[in-house]
């Protein structure tokens, strides 16, 4: 059986926000699979933009690195603003 | 839409004790898993085949509402029916996308269905005889499924919650306007209000099992729950709906066909009467009044729509080569 290439779908609320992922569907090109996103993502109004990328070019992080990856940052808590103390009295900073 | 207690699945799994309990451990904190991460094989079987018969059961429930669309007895009736059951063929494919993250093919999972090794809600398996048929599916069907469904949102695999979440916003448009098409009905002539007490006959017994067998009968409740999968029993969620449906039924002044329904003050809900289990599993099992049509019309639709496949891949294929041969 021949499959049906996999497409992921981002869609933009509205203008000010960003695409935002919201699920996948299958279509042969990009222009059906617009399409399709149209049909299935934004019955509602969910939508003024739609965006298809096919699932196979996505390039994803190695969920076995995430770890290394992504924990370093919890122990630079100096990175945060919190971590310097200013006297009240120089008021909001 | 639709969904009722998980039927066959096996939670069965072989990890080490170790691995188990730090997965549990996840779940407990209600941390979301997600499609790559590490899982008991238990686990995404039991939420490949549970996400599969929903999403089956998304598609195949277009089928008894499908056969009313062209004899819709108004153009406003029409075009809200033509929208729910789009809203349904879009519910099956967020679903069929939610399971493709746990590596199964939407095409295999067709092929199950159509082989008759997946299951689907066994509620598409009893006939849309009347026009109120379709008033009584949307307010206790699609009732039914929305108790259901509304735990699902919660569920710990992620994927599956968003999906859910999407859905049950949809929803309950789905339910207002069966319930609206009922009301229509029950106050209108004599004959059209004994046509809706005729379907909320027929449909009431089938919906109250949507919840699947009881507590102490279900296999895979427990498993299930323990995985955040589930997060009410099949028992406590049709408790619920039953709770929930008795005083709209008494708001249209029509009558719920069990004469053993009364209410209990100890408990605050109603008691029910005994619920026909043979039928139950019969119809599960296959041999509901519209179990051959529903699976056969599934792979007639699949079967004339492969040369719609081909030509769309022909076509992307022509594309691509020209575009290569332009550049």
């Amino acid at each position: 059986m021949t499959t049906t290439p996999l497409w992921e779908v981002f869609i933009r609320p509205r203008n000010g926000l960003s695409h935002k992922h919201v699920g996948s569907i299958h279509a042969a090109d990009e222009v059906m699979a617009v399409q399709a996103a149209r049909d299935v993502y934004t019955r509602r109004g969910e939508g003024t933009s739609i965006w298809v990328v096919r699932s196979a070019d996505i390039v994803a992080s190695d969920p076995d690195q995430a770890g290394e990856n992504f924990e370093p940052t919890a122990d630079k808590i100096y990175r945060h603003p919190t971590f310097y103390e200013i006297p009240e009295d120089v008021g909001h900073m | 839409m639709y969904s009722q207690g998980l039927i066959g699945a096996d939670g069965r799994t072989a990890e080490t004790p170790e691995f188990l309990e730090a997965f549990q451990r996840r779940v407990d904190a209600e941390e979301k898993i997600e499609p790559n991460d590490p899982m008991p094989e238990g686990y995404r079987r039991t939420l490949v085949r549970q996400i599969g018969q929903h999403a089956h059961s998304e598609i195949v429930g277009m089928l008894p509402e499908g056969n009313w669309i062209t004899r819709a007895p108004s153009l406003r009736r029409k075009a809200a029916l033509l929208a729910k059951v789009q809203d349904e063929g879009g519910h099956g494919l967020y679903l069929y996308s939610a399971a493709e993250t746990l590596g199964v093919s939407r095409e295999q999972m067709t092929e199950e269905l159509h082989s008759g090794k997946a299951k689907y809600s066994s509620i598409f398996n009893y006939p849309t005889l009347t026009w109120a048929d379709i008033g009584i599916i949307g307010w206790l069907v699609d009732g039914a499924a929305i108790m259901n469904q509304i735990p699902l949102c919660r569920c710990s695999f992620g994927p599956y919650a968003r999906a859910m979440i999407r859905v049950c916003k949809e929803e309950s448009f789905h339910q207002r306007q069966g319930y609206e098409i009922v009301m229509t009905l029950a106050q209108g002539t004599p004959e059209q209000k004994a046509m809706a007490q005729d379907a909320l006959n027929r449909w009431w017994w089938p919906s109250i099992m949507m919840f699947g067998p009881h507590d102490a009968d279900s296999q895979h409740s427990d498993q299930s729950m323990a995985w955040k999968i589930k997060r009410f029993t099949n028992d406590e969620l049709r408790q619920k709906f039953i709770d929930a449906t008795v005083p709209q039924a008494e708001y249209l002044d029509l009558k719920i066909p069990d004469p053993d329904l009364k209410w209990n003050e100890e408990k605050g809900g109603f008691d029910h009467g005994t619920i026909d289990w043979d039928e139950f599993w019969r119809v599960v099992k296959g041999h509901g009044p519209m179990a051959r049509d529903r699976v056969k019309d599934r792979k007639v639709a699949w079967d004339n729509g492969a040369w719609v496949r081909e030509a769309a891949l022909a076509h992307a294929e022509k594309r691509r080569t020209r575009k290569m041969a332009a550049e």
